[in-house]
């Protein structure tokens, strides 16, 4: 057998010579430009991240239309859609800084490992600059830490929780879509005029983090107008069958029943509350009222006739007749026959917002990207005035409250908006108790290597 | 070497130079040829064909040895993620004690889960671990949010301040091994080849290596054969007055530990944790792995898990562009037909591709993929054979 001998200067020297040899690899890691996935002279790659498959499919591949379309529009083919009325005028239609913009695409299944796993090869294998896309909280927290460990811009899709810009915001992460806290400020004004501010709610939540954001924004703007819970009930993700949970709240004395659910969920949730008589019944001498507060086109397919008259909040809907919005519903149509949803419109906004601030900014670096966009304000995309607030990185533009159709005309024509919120209400402090409070942070921008 | 017999010296061998090997195996096309997106020598992947090596390794211990199928392997997986978080958001941003911290949990946990169950066997057993995998799962989905960060997961966080030095300028913390981190690579650059070799991806490795040699020591065991005595007849060995039990359990709890070890170092190549690494589909994937590439094998379940994952990474990355460009020379009618062809098949189409391929192996190949190499091997064998003159070496037949 071989013999070894440790002595102290034998120690030292392998000692270091293994410190030398681990400390290299950080020197070679670090590109010339100073940033990680600097783009070469003709292209520069951008990276999709959507469910392919999984619950929020159909999400997913709408996402999908509506980066294709922003795509051909930065790189100036199709009508140009809302670059025309975009209020920036930075982007000509040769792409983003002379380069040709090319994408990958990944499945994150609406798993955070699978979403992560695929961001990661976008970042390490295809040289992405920038990573977007996401349709649910979890995967969108997930891929946005990643970004910023990673030193690339994160433009986050379908993302409703407080927690996105919230208590998990992040220096490179940014976020084009509202959220709970936006949902509970613009609903109850409306929910107030129109049902009374003496009514008693009946609160069932999805058993998850955006459940309880939302339950918890609700809940304080409903009782800041006058509102009082009455109960609120958690209910596992993986429910389908609502029945018991709906059957005690007829006798619980509550007179409106707040379904904090989505996709799935609420199609299920809804459609046993409708079966139970709670539209026909009466309690405490009104009438029983739901409300739905996030909404989406997809969901209302899925639950028909019994959304209809049903209030609740959407983030921009198709109908819409500003400029903007017919600008891109016309090109969306054009190329795919029927109108976008409001996941496609965030996710295309938000790619256009991308491809202005590296315009304006005149530098792919991530850190320069998020100076351009941060108290950026901007108009024509479909939302009137918005700002993307510095201190959080979130857009704030008017909400929609929006209710189930009547007399729907097509399977499209699900939802007609009631109102809408002026930007002023649904506006809070960056250091909101439900965002996270004084301790939410955003952090050092990242550049990366 | 090292108490192996000299086939699986030999074995451990070819494993070993694959593994050190793998950033160029992985990668045979030059980049920006078309064929580029078939390359598979990135960090991430290859550390996940490693981490879920170790895994499917720990699983078959327990499957293809005593053939009890544990249908909620991932919740060790899970327990062992959180249990390495917590370790590097509290303790220290070295990996090292996060991994042996994943490890106990995982195995304590996996005692408790095997006691209860295995007092059954069969599609009981099999019911009674995905029951318990499931019951981990919503609770970190919902009731243990404090703990487990819910749906949104954990990561490490600026604020967190573990007590054996974090960084102190409000950056957030890498995970490390002894100050080199994970992230860390060298890139080599041949012609219009490249090649990354990444730090991470070399521990991960070494995890797995080890793991690989222990599998092989335990099935040539006297601990092995029992495992094996207990699948062929478990009756039997109660008539001899041996208790199955305590060999199962120990396997079951082994076999946790490994899954431990994979959760943990999934953890240290990238610092988060979701609770769907529990849900149900993921411990089914790891029985997937170990049968596609040859339950009670020893280098089956590796293959199976980078077979998985290369299908998931690679195959669901391809879109409709990508395969425009591959048919341009052809003209445009037969062109879309081609595309409208093998569109179902690739990208959100992948799980279709997957489900078709495991079909065919389990049909065609019962022993899984090293049966097919093993085929493939013995026609090669027996080609030269007939080739060679000397009639000594032809079979009597």
């Amino acid at each position: 057998m071989s013999k070894s001998n440790f002595t102290r200067r034998g120690v030292l020297k392998t000692g270091a010579v293994a410190g030398a040899g681990m400390a290299l690899p950080q020197y070679l890691r670090a590109q010339e430009s100073g940033f990680t996935n600097a783009p070469g002279a003709s292209e520069v790659t951008l990276g999709f991240n959507v469910p392919q498959t999984g619950p929020y499919a159909d999400e997913g591949a709408d996402e999908l239309r509506a980066y294709e379309l922003a795509v051909e529009h930065i790189n100036g083919g199709g009508d140009g859609g809302m670059l025309s009325t975009f209020s920036s005028k930075a982007l000509d239609g040769t792409g983003i800084l002379g380069r040709e913009v090319k994408y990958v695409t990944g499945d994150t299944q609406t798993k955070s490992d699978a979403a992560r796993a695929s961001a990661r090869s976008m970042i390490e294998k295809d040289g992405a600059i920038m990573i977007t896309g996401g349709s649910s909280s979890g995967v969108a927290v997930a891929v946005q830490a990643l970004c910023q460990e990673a030193g690339v811009i994160f433009m986050a899709g379908l993302t409703h929780s407080n927690d996105t810009t919230g208590k998990d915001r992040k220096a490179n992460g940014f976020r084009h879509f509202f959220n709970s806290y936006m949902t509970g400020a613009a609903l109850a004004p409306v929910l107030a005029a129109r049902y009374g501010s003496d009514r008693k709610a009946y609160h069932l939540t999805a058993d998850y983090n955006w459940g309880y954001t939302t339950e918890e924004a609700i809940r304080a703007s409903t009782e800041a107008v006058g509102w009082e819970t009455v109960n609120s009930v958690k209910t596992p993700l993986t429910q389908t069958d609502f029945s018991s949970y709906i059957a005690p709240v007829l006798n619980s004395g509550a007179d409106v029943l707040v379904l904090n659910h989505y996709g799935g969920n609420m199609v299920n949730s809804l459609t046993s509350a409708v079966q139970f008589g709670l539209r026909e019944a009466q309690a405490n001498g009104k009438d029983f009222e739901i409300v739905v507060p996030l909404f989406s086109r997809l969901m209302a397919r899925g639950a028909g006739e019994n959304i209809k008259g049903i209030l609740g909040s959407t983030n921009w809907h198709w109908s819409l007749q500003d400029e903007g919005s017919q600008a891109f519903v016309r090109s969306f149509g054009t190329k795919y026959g029927f109108p976008p949803s409001t996941a496609a419109h965030t996710t295309y906004v938000q790619t256009l917002l991308y491809a202005d601030a590296v315009t304006r900014a005149g530098s792919f670096a991530p850190c320069a990207v998020a100076e351009a966009l941060e108290d950026f304000e901007f108009d024509g995309l479909g939302n009137g005035k918005t700002l993307y607030r510095g201190d959080d990185h979130q857009c704030f533009k008017d909400v929609l409250v929006v209710k189930g159709k009547d007399n729907p005309e097509s399977e499209f024509d699900l939802l007609e908006v009631v109102e809408v919120t002026p930007v002023d209400q649904v506006m809070y402090s960056p250091d909101h108790p439900q965002m996270g409070g004084a301790e939410a942070t955003l952090g050092e921008c990242n550049n990366g290597a | 070497m090292l108490g192996l017999t000299k086939q699986d010296s030999k074995l451990m061998l070819i494993v070993i130079g694959l593994v050190i090997l793998a950033p160029f195996i992985l990668n045979p096309f030059p980049e920006g040829s078309a064929m580029a997106q078939f390359n598979a020598g990135y960090p991430d992947l290859m550390q996940r064909f490693v981490i879920f090596g170790i895994f499917a390794i720990g699983f078959n211990l327990l499957f293809g040895l005593t053939g009890y199928l544990s249908f909620g392997h991932a919740a060790f997986l899970g327990v062992g993620s959180y249990a390495a978080i917590w370790s590097l958001k509290l303790i220290t941003l070295n990996v090292l004690p996060g991994i042996v911290f994943a490890i106990i949990v995982a195995g304590a946990f996996s005692f408790v889960v095997g006691y209860v169950s295995l007092r059954r066997s069969g599609i009981y057993f099999s019911i009674l671990t995905l029951a318990f995998a499931q019951m981990s799962y919503a609770l970190a989905y919902s009731v243990l949010t404090p703990i487990t960060g819910g749906e949104t997961g954990l990561q490490i966080k600026n604020t967190d301040s573990p007590l054996l030095g974090g960084p102190t300028d409000g950056s957030i913390g890498r995970a490390n091994l002894f100050g080199a981190e994970m992230g860390n690579s060298f890139e080599l650059n041949i012609g219009n080849w490249l090649f990354t070799f990444n730090l991470g991806y070399y521990i991960a490795a070494a995890f797995m290596l080890a793991a690989f040699y222990l599998s092989i020591r335990i099935f040539r065991s006297p601990f092995g054969i029992m495992l094996r005595a207990v699948k062929s007849n478990q009756q039997r060995m109660n008539y001899t007055g041996l208790t199955p039990k305590r060999y199962t359990l120990s396997a079951f709890v082994i076999s946790g530990m490994f899954a431990g070890l994979a959760g943990g170092l999934m953890v240290a190549m990238d610092t988060q944790v979701g609770p769907e690494r529990m849900f149900w589909t993921a411990s089914g994937e790891v029985v997937i792995m170990t049968i596609l590439g040859g339950a009670g094998t020893l280098f089956g379940p590796v293959l199976g898990a980078g077979f998985i994952k290369y299908m998931e990474n690679i195959v669901s990355k391809i879109n409709k562009d990508i395969l425009h460009e591959w048919f341009a020379f052809m003209p445009d009618g037969l062109e879309d037909f081609m595309v409208a062809l093998v569109y179902p098949f690739i990208g959100k189409g992948w799980h279709l591709t997957l489900g078709i391929m495991f079909m065919l192996v389990v049909i065609f190949l019962p022993g899984g993929l090293v049966e097919g190499g093993q085929r493939i091997a013995a026609k090669f064998r027996r080609t030269k054979n007939a080739d060679t003159p000397d009639g000594a070496s032809k079979p009597a037949e």
